[in-house]
């Protein structure tokens, strides 16, 4: 019971992930993204019509991220090179990824693909508990493990990690260090774009390979609240994203089990947890120990007077 | 000597201010080179032109001899010049170590941790200064954040370095020990360019010193060409520097009691800790500490935009801690921010619009619901003429006035309601001596009419000059009171660094 319960949270919990990954490093770059769930749909749909058009998952998953990519890049060049409004752009990302995709999705509802299957590894995948959940899954979960530990490794172990985590932190320090605070900007917002896409990708290529008109179903917003839980670290939002993927998975259980609470009530339950766990960190916050990087939602002017 | 430095006719403006006009000087290798200047006269701008921050209009820069256009601060760092900026350029959540890293070039991407603790290990013991790598910069002192940003330019190894007004945030000692590093550094051959407008230190330490005025460089003087007063002159342009007298009357009648006051922030930290003080009727207290050193948190504290933590603020026998009371007895919170386009005055509204906000509610200036244009209009022209504000046309917004106007509007409105005491943080900061003379007067006129002032400065001068008595904060504590008669800067250098005076606690 237990050991079902954990295989479909982190099933249920890696979409969320990727988004969660992906707009940490937006944010971690001083960037506020809140196009994440227009890219997350943008990254299905590209996942699914790459994928049942060539017939091979990668080509899915790289056309998912590169999709992502260039709508990225929008948001990037509205608030990096323009220094425009980054709720508003962010805002008007989602909007567009939710029509876009409606639009081109047109032809491929009701079509099916083969989707990434189990991969059991040998002797790991045998331990009570956790074996099932964590070694014996598909590929796409086995990268995002493997992101995690990228993404933090990068933060705090390379240069290119300091120069993301100061451009968004005081990007004035890090322009006069030499750093150009819109290429580490640009970069993070596109790069962090494309994960997000892998996101949405895992949606229609893995937990149901198939498309359906907007799929993500407000996925995207968890993750923008759960980068706030996570305190912007990879590792916690790999707690947080199975926290919610366990109250979904758990959702799906009771109503499996035939409970009598009304089937709309246990659905809302991952979007009331978003709420309070907005509220709780949020408070959090403000007694003292702040993690949010400082140059967040600030554009840069080099030439600006203060 | 070779000129390591030349720059001729730089130009820059901003939209609708020509920040700088026409500035020509050179710097020599292994030469401490002043820029001196009074605020507005341009001297930061020219410096963030030469570190690459700003574009100017048009002039020619040289370094060593080969003309350079610096489009970035990478480029003017290639060419090895660094700049300490007075508002310090570090990453507050970030450690020493990674603030030092970020300044470093040719570290390669995945990098030794060790080795580049080891090699900036090495310089901090070189220069003997007391800095641990895993601290988070915003647990440091100011004086310990301008450490970081000198060793940033040395492990870079910049031949010229600029320091932006440094001694602005140390106290008289940490000062001298500054002065004794860069004289090091000049005997190595490193060229420095030094901006300040402290006379005392740029005698000191200067070779050769360049008055820049208006956006203009006005002369440039060599070691032994220049005094005191020549260098006054030479940068206000009057051959007088206006001398205050001070008024001596003051009663013993005690108008605020602040008791045992803590404040912490948003941080969870002090920034007043226990912290007493007695204001009498009629005077004017100066409070001397480095900038940071719970000064603000008092004045916020004061005029009710920070609640206390602990403590009590006496008026006579009432307690105005956390009551509205203090809002009538401090006439409307009379304070002068520290900050006077942000928090001063709402900067896109008309200067009649500033002037009343203090008192918009009251039957002067509305009929019934509805603003009185005209009543509003009339006291606007008394203001200005009385305060003599140089406003533009009827309705201009105030953030065009220039800062000493802004300061005016400001005074104006804060004295308009008399209150007993007034709260002033800062009050002459970036602005031209003419404009802090007048600050200095209405300040000391207010004594006649019995209110007391708290004024909270960083230039000592300006607080010896102006007190009756001074107070010496540190670390949000109060270290004891000097007569400003009596005392010498050293003695309340000391103080601001925590050191109480004769033992007396």
């Amino acid at each position: 019971m237990v050991e079902i319960l954990l295989d479909a949270t982190v099933r249920a919990g890696t979409p969320i992930l990727f988004a969660t990954l992906g707009a940490i490093i937006n944010e971690r770059a001083g960037i506020i993204n809140l196009g994440i769930e227009g890219l997350m749909l943008i990254g299905a749909l590209a996942g699914f019509a790459g994928t049942y058009l060539s017939g091979s998952l990668l080509v899915g998953v790289l056309l998912a991220f590169g999709a992502s990519f260039l709508a990225g890049s929008i948001h990037a060049l509205i608030t990096v090179q323009l220094r425009g409004n980054q709720i508003v752009s962010g805002l008007a990302l989602t909007m567009f990824g939710v029509g876009i995709t409606a639009l081109f999705g047109k032809g491929m509802v009701g079509l099916t693909i083969v989707g990434f299957k189990r991969i059991a590894i040998p002797g790991l995948s045998e331990l009570p508990i956790i074996g099932r959940a964590f070694f014996n899954q598909n590929l796409l979960i086995y990268f995002s493990f493997l992101l995690v530990f990228l993404i933090w490794f990068f933060f705090y172990r390379t240069r290119w990690g300091l120069g993301v985590r100061s451009v968004g932190e005081n990007p004035a320090a890090a322009d006069t260090c030499g750093f150009s605070v819109s290429t580490y900007r640009f970069l993070a917002v596109t790069i962090g774009s494309g994960l997000v896409g892998i996101g949405g990708a895992y949606l229609s290529l893995a937990s149901t390979p198939m498309w359906i008109e907007n799929m993500s179903a407000g996925r995207g917003w968890i993750a923008v609240a759960l980068v706030i839980f996570a305190g912007w670290s990879s590792p916690r939002a790999m707690l947080g994203a199975y926290l919610f993927g366990g109250i979904t998975a758990m959702q799906l259980r009771f109503q499996a089990m035939g409970t009598t609470i009304s089937a709309h009530v246990l659905q809302m339950l991952p979007y009331f947890f978003t709420i309070l766990v907005l509220v709780i960190s949020t408070q959090r916050m403000q007694k003292g120990a702040s993690q949010q990087p400082e140059g967040l939602g600030l554009p840069y002017d080099r030439e600006d007077r203060k | 000597m070779s000129d390591i430095l030349k720059i001729k006719n730089i130009r820059k403006t901003f939209p609708g201010v020509v920040a700088l006009d026409d500035v020509s000087f050179s710097v020599a290798r292994g030469e401490i080179h002043t820029l001196l200047g009074e605020n507005g006269a341009g001297k930061s701008t020219l410096m963030n032109v030469l570190t690459g921050l700003y574009h100017p209009d048009r002039g020619e820069i040289s370094i060593d001899g080969n003309p350079v256009h610096f489009t970035s601060p990478r480029d003017s760092l290639s060419c090895g010049i660094g700049m300490v900026h007075q508002h310090f350029m570090l990453v507050p959540a970030h450690s020493v170590f990674e603030n030092i890293l970020l300044a470093l070039d040719n570290v390669p991407n995945f990098f030794s941790r060790k080795i580049y603790k080891e090699k900036i290990q090495k310089l901090i013991d070189e220069f003997d200064v007391d800095l641990d790598l895993e601290t988070p910069v915003w647990k440091l002192s100011i004086g310990a954040q301008q450490w970081i940003e000198l060793i940033k330019l040395l492990m870079r190894d910049c031949q010229l370095l600029i320091l932006d007004e440094p001694t602005a945030v140390l106290t008289p000692q940490e000062a001298e020990r500054l002065f004794s590093v860069l004289r090091r550094l000049k005997e190595q051959g490193k060229s420095i360019i030094f901006i300040s407008h402290k006379m005392r230190e740029v005698i000191e330490i200067s070779d050769r010193v360049t008055i820049l005025k208006k956006g203009c460089s006005l002369e440039t003087l060599n070691r032994g060409d220049f005094d005191e007063s020549k260098l006054a002159s030479l940068m206000i342009g009057k051959d007088k520097i206006p001398q205050w007298q001070k008024n001596l009357q003051m009663s013993d009648e005690i108008v605020l009691d602040i008791q045992n006051l803590s404040v912490r922030n948003d941080r969870g930290l002090a920034d007043l800790d226990d912290f007493n003080l007695l204001l009498k009727k009629g005077e004017i207290l100066g409070i001397a500490g480095v900038a940071g050193n719970g000064q603000k948190a008092l004045a916020e504290v004061l005029t009710g935009l920070k609640n206390t933590s602990q403590g009590r603020i006496m008026a006579g026998e009432k307690d105005i801690t956390n009551s509205n009371a203090r809002y009538s007895y401090i006439a409307g919170i009379a304070h002068i921010p520290e900050d006077r386009k942000t928090i001063g005055i709402a900067p896109d509204m008309s200067v009649d619009e500033n002037l009343i906000m203090k008192s918009f509610k009251s039957g002067l200036f509305r009929n019934w619901i509805f603003q009185d244009k005209k009543a509003i209009r009339r006291n606007a022209a008394e203001k200005i003429e009385q305060f003599a504000i140089k406003s533009g046309p009827d309705g201009t917004p105030v953030r065009y006035l220039s800062g000493g106007n802004i300061q005016k509007v400001i005074i104006a409105r804060e004295l308009s309601e008399h209150p007993a005491v007034l709260v002033a943080l800062y009050p002459t900061r970036g602005l031209d001596i003419g404009s802090a003379e007048y600050v200095h007067k209405v300040i000391a006129d207010g004594v006649d009419r019995g209110m007391s002032t708290i004024l909270i400065a960083e230039d000592l001068d300006e607080l010896l000059k102006l007190s009756d008595r001074i107070a010496v904060m540190f670390r949000g504590k109060l270290i004891g009171y000097v007569d400003p008669r009596k005392t010498t800067r050293e003695e309340i250098g000391l103080m601001m660094g925590g050191e109480t005076p004769g033992g007396a606690e």
